[in-house]
């Protein structure tokens, strides 16, 4: 082992020693994603998924808005947690796999914040139209 | 071996396909009767169903071989033979419920 410098010190020791933390964070999630996408999958069975109005009257509901915003997150990490274990065994290349690994960051919290901005659009609308203090845009 | 490599190509092709649509439509669904009702005619169009029906199937073949992942990480289901035969059930399990999904959809719009 080099003796000089940080990066002499740390050469040929493997990994950064975070991939347990990445291993747990993706078990976690996916228990996570198990229970809350079986409720979305039975919720669109169930419901009429057509229909514009009852949908928006059954997504406005605390307990549809808040479990279907925690979905969003579990599910973006999960992805972001899965895709970047297939990036980082296909793409060799450090530049690209940079690049591509902030991309993935960009995707999935985008993803996320798209997703829960239009879950609270639909549940704030719903409560505004309740109280008598303005026209829903629904 | 096979479900193995499968588990990965669900998952990324949920991770793509299946988020997208699903930001897709609560974006839809936010956005008014007219955009929501042109997204339902796309969805239930023939291109729309069939990326549908995959997209459950992808989803119960990942959901049970995740499912199998978790026997196996606490050290159960390694002998040749048992592993052999959870990966036949995961494998018929995912086509069973997405068969089961879809028909019973059919059966609830009859």
């Amino acid at each position: 082992m080099g003796s000089g410098t940080n990066l002499g010190a740390v050469r040929g020791l493997g990994s950064a020693k975070d991939g347990s933390k990445h291993w747990l964070a993706q078990r976690v999630t996916a228990v996570g994603n198990l229970v809350l996408m079986l409720w979305l999958v039975a919720s669109l069975f169930i419901l009429p998924v057509g229909d514009h109005a009852t949908m928006v009257k059954w997504l406005a509901q605390p307990l549809v808005a808040v479990p279907m915003a925690l979905l969003l997150v579990s599910v973006c990490y999960h992805v972001a947690l899965g895709m970047r274990v297939l990036i980082e065994d296909y793409v060799h290349d450090e530049g690209v796999k940079f690049f591509a690994l902030a991309a993935l960051s960009f995707y999935t919290i985008g993803a996320a914040a798209f997703g829960i901005f239009a879950i609270a659009k639909v549940a704030f609308a719903a409560g505004t139209a309740a109280a008598g203090m303005g026209t829903p845009n629904v | 071996m096979a479900v193995s490599i499968l588990h990965r190509m669900t998952g990324n092709a949920l991770a793509v396909a299946g988020l997208i649509g699903l930001v897709w439509w609560l974006v839809a669904l936010s956005g008014g009767k007219e955009g929501y009702d042109a997204f339902i005619k796309l969805a239930s169009g023939w291109v729309g169903k069939v990326v549908l029906v995959g997209l459950t199937w992808t989803f119960f073949q990942h959901l049970l071989s995740g499912l199998r992942h978790f026997v196996m990480d606490v050290g159960a289901g390694y002998e040749l033979n048992t592993n052999k035969t959870w990966s036949y059930a995961v494998a018929a399990g995912a086509i069973f419920l997405t068969a089961a999904f879809w028909l019973g959809l059919m059966w609830k719009a009859l």
